[in-house]
């Protein structure tokens, strides 16, 4: 294995820093940013996305499947269990994501976007059409031990947010590493110049559709993950609201880092939190307004503050 | 003679009325260097996109070391080993030189693929360029990215498509110098598409005339270039 560089070494740093500034946080706090932390991996989804040149409006899919699959869970299997419920969250979106991507691996632009979303609506309509599962009033879901140790409350709020918080931080790493990778360096090809990848010897579509399903792997997770936190699920997370709100938080954090869907997705929440409290009827006017500022003067995302600026055009 | 490395029976493609290809029957033998000339519109591209796969013959066959490879795809046609350059460069415009190469030597051969990928840059004179965003490099160099990318996949048999074509007149020479050295360095067969005669001359063994879709010549350069249907067709074409 080779040295940590620089945005592993900031991504390990600021794990051991949020795991023991967790435990002094108040408690609105601590659900703020675990909250932010599980979205963040959603928007870090995208991120892989946008790099191989493909926008998701759909991405409330594996948000939504990942979040009931741990429901269920609960309610059929009656296991309380987080390890558990994640890892069936984890299966379940990513066997989903084999065979959806197989039929998106062949479109591009606004066809990929559209076409994400329709398959999110399906789902939305499936589960607004389930009475067994709470219709569009979904049902509460509680963690009740992990990897069978039981919790208290206090202690559990405290494990989501460390859980959180190390998918993180391995989600960021990981994500680095393989783009970084050969195969991870295929993504930008595609996006810039598929008729060459081809003419490399490599498959476009192969490139497509594993991006897909990695992408799909790590929004299930965080809908399982923000579903343990919230306490509740709802059909909500598959409508396009919430697939544009990950979209947009997208564009807000820039594509440029791994750390940048993290720091977007805290400030949105922060933003989100805020604007709610001083002005509640007119919150995502305030929103807009941010979105708008960063557009004009970062058109790169708010990461740009950071980046190195010039290096790269586009 | 060497024995062939392509070979084309009656590779024919229209459009619609216009036979971009008719009836093309030639054989390449290995290792060598063949010029192709011919007008605008002639079907010099459209006979490399049919040997690549880029598009499928309308009737005919390829063969390539022997075997069928009519119906393949260019990924596949690639892995066999014949790459190709483009008229137009087909570059990975948000990556940099070093990238660029760094992606097709990846996918060649993972373990290696950085010192393969700054092996090539240097042979193509490139390596001033490295770290350079291919998107704004000018023109010539990016020519020269786009036909070091075609010998980054350690190909046998090597298909370019007006090599020279958008750069300067004083740097045309320069360049496929350049180029052929780094093709003859790898060993490869060569075939490329140039409108400037004296560049054919110069380093074609042997030249194909093409004219609306048929090969009008073929021989030693002389030959063809004495060739009273080619000096009309072709070269009386030509503005230079
Ligand atoms: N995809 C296509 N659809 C329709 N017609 C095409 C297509 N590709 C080529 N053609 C036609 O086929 C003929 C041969 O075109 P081709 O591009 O092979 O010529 P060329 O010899 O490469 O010319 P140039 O020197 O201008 O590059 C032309 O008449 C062209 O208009
Ligand atoms: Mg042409």
């Amino acid at each position: 294995m080779r040295a940590p560089d620089r945005t592993e070494k900031i991504a390990l740093l600021g794990l051991f820093a949020l795991l023991a500034g967790g435990a002094f946080l108040p408690q609105w706090a601590l659900f703020l940013v675990t909250l932010a932390l599980a979205k963040g991996l959603v928007v870090l989804s995208l991120l892989l996305l946008m790099r191989t040149g493909l926008v998701s409006f759909g991405h409330g899919l594996y948000y939504c499947l990942g979040a009931y699959a741990a429901g269920m869970v609960g309610q059929l299997l009656h296991v309380g269990d987080a390890a558990v419920m994640l890892l069936v969250a984890l299966a379940v979106s990513c066997a989903v994501a084999l065979i959806v991507g197989l039929l998106l691996a062949s479109y591009r632009g606004i066809f990929f976007a559209m076409l994400s979303l329709a398959f999110s609506m399906i789902l939305y309509g499936l589960l607004v059409k389930s009475a067994a599962l709470g219709s569009t009033d979904g049902f509460n879901i509680t963690v009740t031990a992990a990897a069978g140790a039981s919790l208290s409350s206090a202690s559990r709020r405290y494990l989501l947010f460390a859980l959180s918080a190390s998918f993180a931080a391995m989600a960021a790493v990981g994500m680095h590493r393989f783009l970084g990778s050969h195969l991870g360096r295929l993504a930008p090809a595609v996006r810039d110049n598929e008729l060459r990848v081809e003419y490399l010897g490599a498959s476009v579509r192969r490139v497509v559709y594993l991006n897909t399903i990695i992408a799909a792997a790590l929004t299930g997770l965080a809908g399982a993950l923000t579903a343990l936190v919230v306490g509740h699920i709802d059909p909500e997370m598959a409508y396009w609201t919430t697939s544009g709100e990950f979209v947009f938080v997208a564009i807000l954090s820039g594509t440029a880092s791994v750390l940048a869907p993290f720091l977007g997705s805290l400030l949105f929440e922060l933003l989100r939190s805020f604007a709610y409290q001083y002005s509640p009827n007119t919150w995502q006017m305030v929103v807009g307004a941010a979105m708008l500022l960063v557009i004009m003067f970062l058109p790169t995302g708010l990461w740009a503050v950071f980046g190195r600026r010039g290096k790269r055009v586009a | 003679m060497a024995a062939a490395i392509l070979e084309t029976r009656g590779l024919s493609k229209t459009f619609g009325a216009v036979a971009a290809a008719s009836n093309i029957t030639i054989e390449i033998a290995e290792d060598t260097v063949v010029g192709l000339i011919g007008g605008n519109g002639a079907g010099k591209t459209t006979f490399i996109n049919l040997v690549t796969g880029y598009l499928k013959p309308t009737s005919g066959s390829i063969r390539y070391r022997g075997r069928d490879i009519t119906r393949l795809a260019p990924r596949q046609v690639t892995r066999l080993g014949i790459c190709r350059s483009f008229q137009i460069p087909q570059v990975f415009d948000t990556l940099t030189a070093y990238e660029n190469l760094l992606v097709g030597t990846g996918i060649v051969d993972s373990k290696d693929a950085a010192e393969a990928a700054e092996t090539i840059l240097a042979r193509f004179g490139l390596a001033p360029f490295r770290d350079a965003v291919a998107g704004v490099l000018p023109e010539g160099v990016r020519k020269l990215l786009d036909i070091a990318m075609a010998l980054v996949v350690k190909p046998r048999l090597l298909l370019l498509d007006e090599p020279t074509s958008g750069v300067s007149a004083g740097e045309k020479f320069a360049i496929m110098d350049l180029v052929l050295q780094a093709v003859r360095a790898a060993a490869v067969t060569v075939l490329f598409v140039e409108h400037d005669m004296e560049i054919v001359r110069r380093h074609a063994q042997r030249v194909l005339a093409f004219y609306d879709g048929r090969i009008i010549a073929d021989g030693r350069s002389e030959a063809v270039f004495a060739d009273a249907d080619v000096r009309r067709l072709v070269v009386g074409e030509q503005p230079c």
